[in-house]
């Protein structure tokens, strides 16, 4: 099987591999480079729980073919602590009992951050958008929305944009 | 199977590969192509690509605005000229569906999908082959699935007059973002308050896009309120063969629709 190099920015640092043909980046973020925070899900796009922000924007990185991200900034859930300081998403996911399973954080916080980082104080609805393409089947969907608004409150939005 | 990616600058390069191949596939945003390699689908062993710019690109034309077939829900909801699809656009998918989602894939996308299809079917849209002449958005649908080979390069669209002729609403049972129970796109021109030259098209109420012929002709020379749309109500599934599948029936689909056409008519839609 053809493998081609590739480089990338992962959370701000640099990051060279080689990558199968046709590999999708969440195969090559788990695999290749041993960032194990974004989750696979339904390998559909359905699910939202493998999504990574590439240049700021959110991808699912179950549908992103690899070798499309030459030289892109990619974050995941990986990245947003600060040492030992959580991110304030992650933070207010703590402190608001946001996560049962789990299994939907990564994608919920990475979602969150992009809405954030473009709008430090959303509205309900305008969280409920940015999280509308990730499935949750433990929650119902509460907590998180009020994770992401207290969060903000906290001025989350802005501390890390 | 290993699958190959070519990956090509200009779109005509990138056509004369997939035409040479019977087992390549086009990648246009990959929400289509890389969930099938996901699911290992055996049917294809090669990813065609192209970077052409004009791919991506948003143009004015006189009173049509083109769009290059790998243009983005995203841009669509971003660019000022194609406004009048940006509420069809903004509700396909969650945000990271629509970063790379594509007006050249929805083309393609196989019910219950392809909502944005729907509506420039009602809208008169145009498609561009790379290489070719535009042709009718039906004549495309029509031929879709028998012509797979060809790389669509735009789609051109005439801007509605005025806005508030041009509605759309999309029925899922998951808000805000969910597959399409179904999708109703209406062109309803008025002249002196009466329709005239009306045109609708449903999404996820066949195995593509369709036109409501029979609502459309129930609709001319009438008034847009309770007695005036009275028959295209009753002409709601007429020549519409809705398909069943896991989010409804087509029992279920046919009961629906009027419904959702008549609060689409009285500009209900909620």
């Amino acid at each position: 099987m053809t493998r081609k190099p590739l480089q990338f920015q992962l959370n701000g640092s640099g990051k060279a591999i080689f990558v199968e043909e046709g590999q999708n980046l969440l195969e090559a973020l788990r695999r290749g480079v041993g960032d194990l925070s974004p989750k696979y899900g339904c390998g559909q796009g359905t699910c939202g729980t493998c999504t990574v922000l590439i240049d700021g924007e959110p991808h699912l990185s179950c549908l992103t073919l690899a070798e499309t991200v030459e030289n892109c900034a990619i974050e995941t859930t990986a990245g947003l602590a600060m040492g030992p300081q959580l991110h304030p998403l992650q933070q207010a996911f703590m402190d608001g009992f946001a996560a049962q399973c789990g299994y939907c954080t990564p994608g919920m916080l990475m979602a969150a951050k992009a809405l954030l980082d473009r709008n430090p104080s959303p509205t309900r609805e305008e969280v409920v958008e940015a999280i509308s393409g990730n499935i949750c089947r433990c929650t119902g969907y509460e907590p998180i929305i009020a994770a992401i608004l207290a969060a903000a409150a906290s001025g989350g939005g802005r501390r890390y944009a | 199977m290993p699958v190959s990616v070519r990956t090509f600058q200009g779109a005509e390069e990138a056509e004369r590969a997939l035409a040479a191949s019977r087992t390549a596939r086009y990648f246009g945003g990959g929400t289509l192509v890389m969930r099938a390699v996901n699911a290992g689908d055996q049917a294809f062993d090669t990813i065609v690509r192209a970077t052409d710019p004009r791919l991506r690109q948003i143009q004015m034309q006189g009173d049509s605005v083109v769009i290059g077939a790998g243009v983005t829900m995203a841009q669509i909801i971003a660019s000022r000229d194609a406004v009048f699809l940006a509420p069809v656009a903004k509700v396909i998918g969650g945000p990271a569906i629509r970063t790379v989602a594509t007006v050249g894939g929805n083309l393609f996308a196989a019910s219950p999908y392809g909502d944005f299809a729907a509506a420039l079917l009602a809208l008169d849209a145009k498609v561009v082959p790379v290489g070719g002449t535009p042709v009718p958005i039906g004549d495309f649908l029509d031929a879709r699935d028998r012509e797979p080979r060809r790389i669509v390069l735009s789609v051109i669209v005439p801007r509605p007059r005025d806005s508030r002729a041009f509605r759309f609403v999309k029925v899922s049972r998951v808000k805000p973002k969910g597959v399409a129970v179904l999708s109703i796109a209406a062109l309803l021109p008025t002249n002196g308050g009466r329709v005239s030259g009306a045109r609708v098209a449903y999404g996820a109420m066949g195995g593509r896009p369709v036109r409501a012929l029979a609502v459309e002709q129930a609709l001319e020379g009438h008034t847009l309120d309770e007695q005036g749309i009275a028959p295209a109500l009753s002409a709601a599934t007429e020549g519409i063969n809705p398909q069943t599948d896991a989010l409804a029936s087509e029992w279920y689909r046919r009961q629906v629709a009027p419904v959702h056409l008549k609060r689409l008519l009285l500009d209900q839609r909620r």
